[in-house]
């Protein structure tokens, strides 16, 4: 296994692992965004702080995110859509799984490409018709992977990392949705 | 030996009219006695299994006290003691042999159906004519889910089945019983101290495997072939209406990739065993299908539902035993058998030693292991 290098600290997850089996407590993270509108439909979401292993913990720098709409929604396009923030955190999230399976596995990646297509029907958000839903129609991700491994052991490792991963889950399934206002 | 009901008491009370066992004839082995019918690759139905089990009550001259209630063990200075429905007992040593399927694992989210809707658990299923008209949803595609889902479309029913991870199995693999492979090649051999992932191992689902006089395969596809429908996993109820996992997709794939992969491990063994002769040429199996729409949404009032099924798995029962050793997850605490308290010992847990221990067929060397450690527990304090 230490012949393999994708960059994934393994062992530390592990560790982890094993550490929290006996401390729920110190597993409880939460995790923050906070936003300020701009103009029109342009928003800017920042992110810094969360809290976890019982402690306040920062990120090494803040970052900054806009959003907005493309011009075919008659905005002025300063950031991407929301709903394709979606996109990038399933992306990146199923990335990471890929990395950190294929490192435990013993598996030697040399690219990892993953490419995201969220079908959308718009007349949901726009009230046009109220079987649509608002939200995505259907995601499909497609990976492209070059690894030493084979065919079988690289589905597995895209079959896994799905089974792990946080915003596969958020995406899937229900989650309990709180808005007050302040 | 205590028993709150009779012999054979989980066989005789907590299984539904059709149900015979997954495992052939031949692999329902106890010590010295072992299936000599003419159907060695049948499949027992319940009052077979009970007259097997009550034969093996004769045979072994077993001292058992049936009606006889476990209500506490406790520890005591040099062992434990023990209360019954027919009085206390005091002892050096106690084997807890209770089963790992007292009770029937209904999810929380149960309480959150609207009153309407019958439910029913394996415990309280008999037969398909015992539910009302109408619609069933299935929870639990393991082997309880996927036979009772069949049965139930049989009789008639829409059915749903809601499809959580899943252990898929074909009943024959190149003309054999698929558990002949998995006795054959070794895999339930594989011991508890060399199983990768124990908890895991402990924790695996069933396989979707039904007995029957056909030998017929009961996975997925087999369902969906029967009219069944296939919804994901089954994440909340909201405003009366039950909410599916979207990702099946995914779990079909574990499901076959693991397939696969078990598949290449019996070829592999069956050539280098050199037994490629005896069998039948390799075969692999078409994947699950996915419905080309799953349904993400089920309202529960509409009336389109008459009755849950919860399939959703089996919990031991403890609560009589008034020693610290079961975790917070309701598992007992124990290292192959040998449970955290001394003289304290387990038997008839899945993966106990070995992956065969969750089944009929593995308590022989299991129970070896684990008396063999009690008496020498037993010699000690004697000893001493
Ligand atoms: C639905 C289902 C299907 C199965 N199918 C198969 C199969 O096809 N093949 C196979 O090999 N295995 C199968 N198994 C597993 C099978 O149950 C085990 O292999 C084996 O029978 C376990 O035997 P046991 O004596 O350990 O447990 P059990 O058969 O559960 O016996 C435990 C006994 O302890 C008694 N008891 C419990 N608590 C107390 C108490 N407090 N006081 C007194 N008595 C108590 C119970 O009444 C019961 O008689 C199946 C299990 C289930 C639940």
């Amino acid at each position: 296994m230490t012949t393999v290098a994708n960059g994934v600290n393994v062992q530390a997850l592990l560790d982890a692992r094993e550490v929290l089996k006996g401390a729920p407590e110190a597993a409880q993270f939460v995790w923050r965004a906070s936003s300020k509108w701009q103009n029109g439909v342009h928003s800017t979401s920042t992110v810094k702080e969360f809290y976890g292993l019982g402690a306040e913990q920062t990120h090494r720098n803040e970052a900054v995110f806009d959003a907005d709409h493309p011009e075919v929604f008659a905005a002025e396009d300063n950031g991407i859509t929301p709903i394709e923030y979606l996109l990038v955190g399933l992306a990146s999230c199923l990335t990471a799984g890929v990395a950190s399976v294929a490192q435990n596995r013993g598996i030697q990646l040399r690219s990892v490409e993953a490419t995201l297509e969220g079908k959308h029907d718009i007349r949901g958000i726009l009230g046009v018709d109220a079987d649509v839903r608002n939200g995505f129609t259907d995601i499909k991700v497609t990976f492209n992977i070059d690894a030493d491994a084979s065919k079988q052991d690289i589905e597995a490792l895209v079959a896994q990392s799905q089974k792990r991963s946080a915003v596969f889950d958020a995406l899937t399934n229900p989650t309990d949705v709180t808005v007050e206002v302040a | 030996m205590l028993e709150r009901g009779e012999v054979a008491n989980s066989w005789r009370r907590e299984r539904w009219d059709s149900f015979r066992l997954l495992t052939p004839n031949w692999q329902s082995r106890l010590p010295g006695l072992h299936y000599e019918g003419p159907d060695p690759d049948g499949y027992m139905t319940m009052g077979e299994v009970t007259e097997f089990i009550e034969r093996f009550a004769k045979l072994s001259r077993a001292p058992v006290r049936t009606g006889t209630n476990v209500t506490s063990v406790r520890r005591t200075d040099d062992g434990y003691h023990v209360t019954t429905s027919q009085g206390e007992i005091g002892c050096r040593a106690v084997v807890v042999a209770s089963g790992a399927c007292n009770r029937p694992a209904v999810p929380p989210l149960s309480e959150a159906v609207p009153p309407d809707v019958e439910q029913l658990t394996p415990f309280d299923y008999r037969e398909p004519g015992q539910l009302p008209d109408g619609g069933v949803l299935v929870v639990g595609a393991s082997a309880t889910g996927v036979q009772l889902a069949a049965e139930l479309r049989r009789s008639g029913r829409p059915v749903i089945l809601s499809v959580g991870e899943h252990v898929r199995l074909p009943r024959i693999y190149r003309g054999r019983d698929v558990l002949w492979w998995m006795d054959a090649s070794g895999v339930w051999d594989q011991r508890y101290d060399e199983v990768d992932d124990l908890t895991r191992a402990r924790r695996l689902p069933s396989p979707q495997l039904v007995g029957t006089p056909e030998r017929t395969t009961l996975d997925l596809n087999a369902l969906t072939s029967l009219g069944v429908e296939l919804v994901g996993r089954w994440a909340a109820v909201r405003d009366g209406r039950a909410l599916f996992s979207g990702g099946l997709r995914n779990v079909f794939a574990l499901a076959d990739l693991k397939l696969e992969r078990l598949l290449d491990a019996f070829d592999e063994w069956a050539r280098t065993r050199g037994v490629d002769a005896e069998l039948g040429p390799p075969e692999r199996f078409a994947p699950t299908r996915v419905p080309s729409s799953a349904r993400l949404q089920l309202d529960l009032r509409g009336g389109e539902i008459r009755t849950i099924v919860w399939a959703t798995g089996f919990r031991p029962d403890y609560t009589w035993l008034d020693v610290p050793v079961v975790d917070e997850k309701g598992r007992l605490r124990h290292d192959g058998g040998v449970v955290d308290s001394p003289g304290l010992y387990a038997l008839g847990l899945p993966v106990l030693r070995r992956r065969r221990s969750t089944f009929i067929n593995g308590i022989e060397d299991d129970a070896r292991e684990v008396i063999g450690h009690l008496a020498r527990h037993v010699a000690v304090r004697r000893g001493s």
